[in-house]
């Protein structure tokens, strides 16, 4: 096979410089992968499981859903396409700052 | 025009669609064949994805399950849609920019091993062929129901669908005809969603209609079938009656069980770039989410109906779609109290139920309930047999891949010419259509049982594997392995136990915790992460050449640089 993993390594320079950029580019994609994971479980683990009961008293204005529930079988579904796509903001912003963004000419 | 002249033609149409396209877009490659030439647009592939992941479970059995649990059938909202989260964050990106044709492909390289190697095709082929035999059936249900051939027959039908466009476009023809099944079905799925939410609310959008004024009563819907359930002895709709611990640890397993299924991390392998990958995981839960977010109203609307319909109608005067189901099988009354009327009850009523309803009948039945036009009902089968058909294609893809490419190339015939890997990828995928058909026709007792198993499976023995693979370079061979291995017979022997050896003992009170077997895929995944790294601390590093591939993973650039095939 053509295309074994090895072969991209070319873009990866050994020197110490590139080396130390590319782990302050990995720190800071943690960092947002933190951030984002932690509003994925607190949406739907927190407020359409744990929290469900006491959120459920309250009612979504406007609408006949309980608030819980509506974080269960809705807003959690919703907050997760959010999320993708400011991951995907934030990862093309950081790939350009790093000038780490693929060429275009595919 | 009748309800059976629609199906036939909307059913026919569709078909023709798709060979089409197979056509169309034949694989030339082994690389078109696995990957479809890694020259898909993230668009395409987010749609391509949606249909490959909604499969007849999702289109046709999840509305009614939701009917039927209420607040509780959130785990299967959460639980199939939060995966792709952890799929954008966690694996997409690295995965594409590791550049491999299979899952199995990524394990073998990443942790220096032929035996690793080989416990990933044997997960593969395992979890996707529980899951086709599903698919297949599904297919012969809608073709007994709505064009009243032999269940039979509709597998044969299915089976030479699939084996067409499978064979002959691999990866590249299942993708494209995806993306038009996808179109099918959606459609499908949102026209009688839109039509009922009018009917019963007067608000076209069916995501807000669930909440709003039922025109019937004046108060809100949810508040109505609240009061209906109360009324009839049913717990109410809006919370659930599982322990919230359960309910945490059985949509943890289906996220992170969707993360981890080989059908749907290799079409992430199909687009140009690290930062098309990230973006096409996010068109794909687009895609997923419209029909997602409306499974719940159309839920309620159905359960709303189906009590209006029945509940205390003399037998005598029934309407005309419920002759037709009884005759399926899936509906059934008996008159235990003798008094020629129907009983719809709860168990907290004092008097008996007399009305026994499948889940699966929800969603078909909903607009002959309802009273739709003839077109819409034959729309819903069409729609029904896209999902069914799109999901097993994408399943056979894997295990031809798991046979051709990890078992000869890469393990048993390293000398195989690219003609010979792609006849046999070709042979292979021949050969999985006929294991799904024989599944199909002849299902094994315990089917529905064990497609629970290709969560938990996945949960417990690629997840974890290929996070570490990423996150962690001191992951090695020896802690993968035993990670995999006691994950996956840790659940499988807990799934095993309840529902193949003492189905009598299934119930709250004898499970760990309160866990269900449902939800032990999520123990699995965490007694493999523990021991993976526990078993790497004591073990040597890998090799310098495998901790600088994980180095070059964790970049995007460089990805592009392997391509031939240009958009």
């Amino acid at each position: 096979m053509s295309e074994q993993p090895s072969q991209g390594s070319a873009d990866y320079g050994p020197d110490s410089s590139t080396r130390a950029r590319a782990t302050e580019y990995w720190r800071r994609n943690i960092r947002y992968v933190g951030m984002l994971l932690i509003v994925w479980f607190v949406v739907s683990y927190g407020f359409g499981i744990i929290a469900v009961e006491p959120l459920d008293t309250v009612t979504v204005p406007g609408t006949g859903f309980p608030l819980g529930f509506w974080f269960a079988q809705q807003g959690a579904i919703y907050v997760f396409v959010v999320l993708i796509f400011v991951y995907v903001f934030l990862m093309n912003r950081l790939d350009r700052e790093f000038d780490l963004r693929e060429e275009d000419d595919v | 025009m009748s309800v059976q002249s629609w199906t036939f033609l909307l059913v026919a149409a569709s078909f023709t669609l798709y060979i089409g396209i197979a056509v169309w877009s034949r694989a030339t490659s082994t690389k078109d064949f696995y990957v479809a030439g890694t020259g898909v647009s993230p668009l395409a592939n987010g749609m391509a994805t949606a249909a490959d992941w909604m499969s007849a479970a999702s289109f046709i059995s999840m509305a009614g399950l939701i009917s039927f649990m209420g607040y509780d059938g959130a785990v299967y909202l959460m639980g199939w849609t939060g995966g792709y989260v952890l799929l954008a964050l966690l694996l997409a990106p690295y995965l594409r920019k590791f550049g491999a044709f299979t899952v199995p492909d990524f394990v073998g390289d990443r942790y220096y091993s032929q035996t690793a190697r080989i416990v990933a095709v044997v997960c593969a082929i395992f979890v996707s062929f529980t899951y086709v035999a599903g698919q297949m059936r599904g297919v012969g249900v809608v073709f007994s129901r709505f064009l009243e051939v032999d269940v039979n027959v509709g597998v044969y039908i299915g089976m030479a669908i699939v084996f067409f466009y499978a064979v002959l476009g691999g990866m590249k023809g299942i993708t494209y005809t995806q993306v038009a099944q996808y179109c099918v079905l959606i459609f499908a799925y949102l026209v009688p969603a839109i039509f009922l939410s009018l009917l019963i609310t007067g608000n076209p959008v069916p995501q807000l209609g669930f909440g709003d004024i039922d025109q019937a009563s004046g108060i809100s819907l949810l508040e109505r079938l609240n009061g209906l359930h109360q009324e009839l002895g049913f717990s109410e709709y809006t919370s659930g009656t599982k322990s919230s611990l359960d309910v945490f640890f059985i949509t943890a397993a289906l996220m992170v069980g969707t993360a981890g299924l080989p059908h749907v991390i290799i079409r992430f392998y199909t687009v140009p770039r690290v930062r098309d990958a990230r973006l096409s995981v996010g068109w794909a839960l687009i895609f997923i989410a419209l029909l997602y977010t409306t499974a719940p109203a159309v839920a309620v609307f159905a359960r709303t109906n189906l009590i209006n319909s029945v509940s205390e109608v003399p037998y005598a005067q029934v309407p005309e779609w419920f002759t037709t189901w009884e005759g399926t099988g899936l509906l059934s009354f008996e008159d235990l109290n003798g008094d020629g009327r129907i009983q719809f009850v709860g168990p907290d009523a004092p008097t008996a139920n007399e009305l026994t309803v499948d889940n699966d009948i929800m969603v078909l039945a909903n607009p002959e309930i309802a009273g739709l036009p003839n077109w819409v009902i034959g729309l819903v089968a069409a729609g029904g047999l896209a999902a069914a058909l799109s999901t097993a294609a994408g399943l056979l893809l894997v295990v031809s891949s798991a046979v051709s490419h990890d078992l000869l190339k890469r393990s048993f015939m390293p000398e195989i010419t690219e003609r010979g890997e792609l006849v046999a990828a070709r042979i292979s995928a021949g050969a999985a259509v006929l294991v799904a058909g024989y599944l199909g026709i002849n299902p094994p007792g315990f089917v529905a049982q064990v497609v629970a198993f290709a969560f938990g499976l996945a949960a417990a023995s690629f997840f974890p594997v290929i996070i570490l693979g990423i996150f962690s370079k001191r992951t090695t061979r020896e802690g993968a392995i035993l990670g995999m291995v006691s994950g996956i017979t840790l659940t499988a022997a807990y799934i095993a136990y309840f529902t193949l050896l003492h189905p009598e003992l299934n119930n709250a009170d004898n499970w760990w915790f309160g866990i269900s077997p449902q939800g032990i895929g999520t123990v699995g995944m965490l007694l493999n992460f523990a021991i993976t790294l526990t078993v790497s601390r004591f073990t040597p590093e890998p090799p310098p050449e495998v901790q600088q591939l994980v180095e070059m993973i964790r970049v995007p650039k460089g990805a592009g640089a392997v391509h031939e095939i240009s958009t």
